[in-house]
Order: C-alpha cells, then structure tokens, then sequence
C-alpha cells in the first residue's frame, strides 16, 4: 500500500498556546525542537515550559531528527490510508506522528526513521513526518 | 477506614434500545434514572446524590440533568474519565455513602452516537485547541480504532500475540450475545470469521472492534440499612479502584493498561485474588483492550493474555473465566461510546443470579467489572469495581 499524501488538518494556531510556539517556529524552519530541562536536564516530549519530570524550567534545543520506531498501526478504513504511530526520538523521549513517503504495509516496528516536514492545510504551521531512512 | 462494604449495589438497568433517533439524550438518562428506580423498588425523592459523566447533556456538569429530572440532592458529582467514569463514579458514591454525604446514589450513563451518525473508531474528532496534546496529536489523525492498534501491534512484537488469540475473545463475546435479544449481533463468530473481516486499523479487524450503539444504563447505590430493607438480592460493593495512565512525558510503554495501578488498591480493599472471581466484566472497546486488562488485572501473567484467552477460556460454561455474558461492546451495546456502567450492570445481573440461563454462572457469589475511558495509545483511566453477593 503505497503511501498516498492526505491533507493534514492543523487545530487552533500556534499562538493558541504560547507555551509552544517555537516548536511550531522551528518546524517552519526544518527543525524538529525539543524541550530539555535545565535542572534534572531530561528531555520530554510534547514540550512543556516546566519539565514533566521535576517542575523546573526547559529550554529549547534542536533534535538530530533521527529515531526508531516504537508502534504503528495503518488506518486501512481511510481514504487514503494513513500510517499513524511513535517514534523514539535518538534524544529519548518518543512522540505521535505519521509516516510518509515510503510502502505503509513495509513499515516494521524498530524501523530506522527520520524526520521530514509536512505544510498541514490552510494557513497551518508545517509540522514533523517521519519517513524510513 | 476502610471502604469495603459500605454501600450496595441496589438498582441496575440497562436501556433495551440500541438506536433511538426519536429520543433525547436527557430522555435517555431519566429513562435509565426511572428503570434502576424500579429495579431497587425505590423512587425519584429517595435520590440524594447524583452521578454523572461528559455524556450528560448540558453545560455544567450535573446540573443540567438534577434540572431535568428535578432532583433534590445533596451531593453531585460528574467525574469524567471517558467510559471508565461509571466504575469511578460507583468508588466516589461510596465514599460519599460512606460519609453521610448521601444516602441514595443515583449514576447515569446515556447517549445515541449511532442515531447522530458518528464513525467513532475511524474519524478523528478535533478537540479544544487549548488541551496541550491537541496540537501535537490531532494533526496526526488518531481516531480510536489507530490508537488501540498501535498497543496491539507492540504486543504482538513484544509478546508473540496473534490476530487469532484476539479473536477468541471475539468470539467468546458472540457466544453469549446470541442469547440476548437486545444484543446488536447475535450471530456466533469464529476465529477465521475475525480474521477475515475487513481491516479497520492494522492490527485490528472489523470484528475486533465494539459495536456503535445508543441506549445507557443506571445504577443505584445505597448504604447497608437501606439496601437490606429492600426486596432484591444483596449486592455489595468490597473493592475500587481508578488510576489515570498517559504518555509519562515521553516515556510511552504501551505494552500495558491503568489496570496495573487500579485494579491492586481494588483487590486489596477486597481481600480476594483474581482466581476468586467467578464472573468478570472487562471492558471491550475493542478485543486487545481485553486481553490487556486480564494480564493488568492479574487474571494471568504479562505477555500470556493470547493463551489464555484462546480456545475459548473466556466462554461461559465453557471456560475458566467466562466474561461479559451479555455480549459485552464487542456484540451488545456500547452506548454513547463508553461501556463502563454496562459492565457493572451485567455483574450484577450474574450476582443476583438474573443472567441469561445459557450464560448464567453457577453459585456466583464474587465478579468483577472493570473499565477503561479514553485511548490506551495515548492516556486512560482504569477503573475496578469487585461486588460480592451476600
């Protein structure tokens, strides 16, 4: 099953939350960002201004946008059919997305991946795919 | 001060309709209010707590339906944790029950998602944009069927289980249904029949999903004076449980359910073990929901839910652990897209001994009914209820 592209619908803006806002920043400039905290210095994922793991603040840093993937399940219902799943970010943390550009039935858990940027509809931000490597 | 017993189980009714575009939700839940009613052989002014969840039409919370069905309460409460609140809600009735808070605990479940035409398992429903997950999730499409995929897909790669070992839990649930007339599908399935209906959400088929339907159900609960004043079997409630589970910020293990942290503070209030339990109601959004909280639960080890729901161990009269005897979500009724009181109810149907008789388990004195709200690929609630006949 070949991956077909679909429109991706984006919710809100990237000004509904300002906490955000430079993920969504740095996905228009071909970057997936991360949030580390400066205290107990573990990354998360979705990002938070206070860590998830200690309550002190994180700041901003650029992943190497490589990852494995952890889960997936292909939505045959759709039209056209979509890959959701998690990949572990190189980084730790693991985060949702889509992949794209490859065979959807190929897809294997533990799959070297990496990170590629997709416009979602209208005036949405562009936000990370990932695509095999 | 321990919870166990201190409140009953005395009403519990389940909405015969499985579509109803000619009713309101409201009607739906005061239809369910006055079937429990008459179940306990109680009535409307003897409500004093009221139990709701995000099914509840209205705005804020309980009031709308306290409104409707002109309720003089003491105590509301509308906790809402998806399809698992009902199993909550019966925890936090207790308490209330058991503080004097209220005497008589009415709790609600109702809706029609299959009169309003809602795809629920494949459409992805955009939420409010300020949850901070919704921007991070939606885009990607997570409709319910994908996000209970992807846990079965990782427990088939960490554990070995098959798309056959999910079946069996299929067709368990299609052995029984056929012998409840207000069940949605009554025809017995095999495990090629899973198999071979059309892919949903890899891995998960058609018939691995829980049917669409509308209807609801209600419970009462009340305190030991009052429930042993009334005329029906005594069903009393000696373990609970609740636990949220969700993404530990990053830290994503989806091999298991919130079953592991709800259902042990359940167990020990009881002090049963899970090979005391003689009937089970395990929530069944879809069949590796299933099979997740039987290993969660400690019905068997982690990683050997595919054995030991194979070769039909969860069929009533069948095997070791008959489960959701009413046909459950997988065949009867999942309304408004959450089948928590459902489970509760078929338990107590299989404690007073009211089960159909083809299913009905012999001398059932212990059950189980637990719940799970929301989607076990990104966050959930589970939640236990153990009952015990007196």
């Amino acid at each position: 099953m070949a991956y077909v592209a679909r429109k991706i619908p984006f919710v809100g803006t990237p000004d509904t939350n300002p906490e955000t806002k430079p993920y969504f920043e740095g996905a228009g400039a071909g970057k997936l960002m991360i949030r580390r905290c400066t205290s107990c210095k573990k990354v998360h994922h979705y990002p938070r201004q206070l860590c998830p793991f200690c309550f002190n603040d994180c700041a901003w840093e650029e992943t190497s946008g490589k990852g494995t993937i952890y889960t997936l399940s292909v939505m045959e219902r759709a039209n056209p059919p979509y890959a959701i799943g998690y990949v572990t970010l190189a980084e730790g943390p693991s985060m949702l997305t889509n992949f794209v550009d490859c065979e959807l039935g190929a897809l294997k858990i533990g799959q070297d991946v990496k990170v590629t940027f997709v416009k979602t509809e209208g005036d949405g931000p562009s936000l990370p795919f990932f695509t095999p490597v | 001060m321990s919870l166990k017993g201190a409140a009953y189980i005395a009403g519990a009714w389940e909405h015969p309709t499985r579509k109803a575009p000619d009713k309101s939700i409201a009607l739906l839940h005061a239809e369910c209010a006055k079937g429990a009613l008459e179940d306990a052989g109680l009535t409307k002014d003897d409500i004093d707590g009221y139990f709701c969840a995000g099914d509840a039409p209205g705005g804020l919370g309980p009031l709308s339906m306290v409104d409707y069905m002109n309720l003089k309460c003491r105590h509301v409460d509308s906790t809402d944790v998806g399809g698992s609140s009902y199993q909550v809600a019966v925890g936090h009735a207790m308490e209330a029950i058991a503080t004097g808070r209220c005497n008589v605990a009415l709790i609600t479940l109702s809706g029609r998602p299959r009169s309003e035409g809602q795809a629920t398992g494949t459409a992805p429903r955009p939420g409010n944009p300020t949850a901070p997950e919704m921007q991070f999730e939606y885009p990607y499409g997570p409709a319910t069927a994908n996000l209970y995929g992807m846990a079965a897909a990782r427990h088939m790669y960490e554990y070995g289980t098959t798309s056959e070992q999910l079946a069996w839990i299929k067709v368990a649930a299609s052995h029984h249904a056929q012998h409840n007339p207000h069940a949605m599908l009554r025809d017995v399935v095999t495990v090629e029949d899973v198999v071979n209906s059309p892919m949903v959400s890899t891995p998960l088929h058609r018939l691995d999903c829980c049917v669409i339907s509308d209807g609801g159900g209600a419970l009462i609960l009340t305190k030991p004076e009052i429930a042993k004043s009334l005329k029906r079997p005594l069903v009393k409630v000696i373990g609970v449980g609740e636990s949220p589970k969700h993404q530990m910020g990053g830290n994503i293990d989806l091999t298991y359910t919130a079953a592991r942290w709800s259902g042990p503070p359940a167990w020990e209030m009881a002090g049963i073990k899970p090979s005391d339990i003689k009937y089970a109601s395990i929530y069944d959004s879809f069949t590796i929901t299933v099979l997740m909280q039987l290993e969660d639960l400690g019905f068997c080890e982690k990683g050997q839910g595919g054995k030991f729901v194979s070769d039909g161990n969860l069929i009533s009269g069948v095997g070791k652990l008959p489960f959701n005897t009413d046909g459950g979500g997988l065949c009867s009724n999942h309304p408004a897209n959450r089948g928590g009181i459902t489970k509760i109810i078929e338990a107590v149907r299989q404690l007073r001994g009211e089960a159909h008789p083809a299913v009905q388990v012999p001398n059932c004195d212990l059950a189980i009914a637990h719940g799970t709200g929301g989607a076990i690929g990104t966050r959930h609630c589970g939640s236990t209820v153990i009952l015990e006949r007196e």
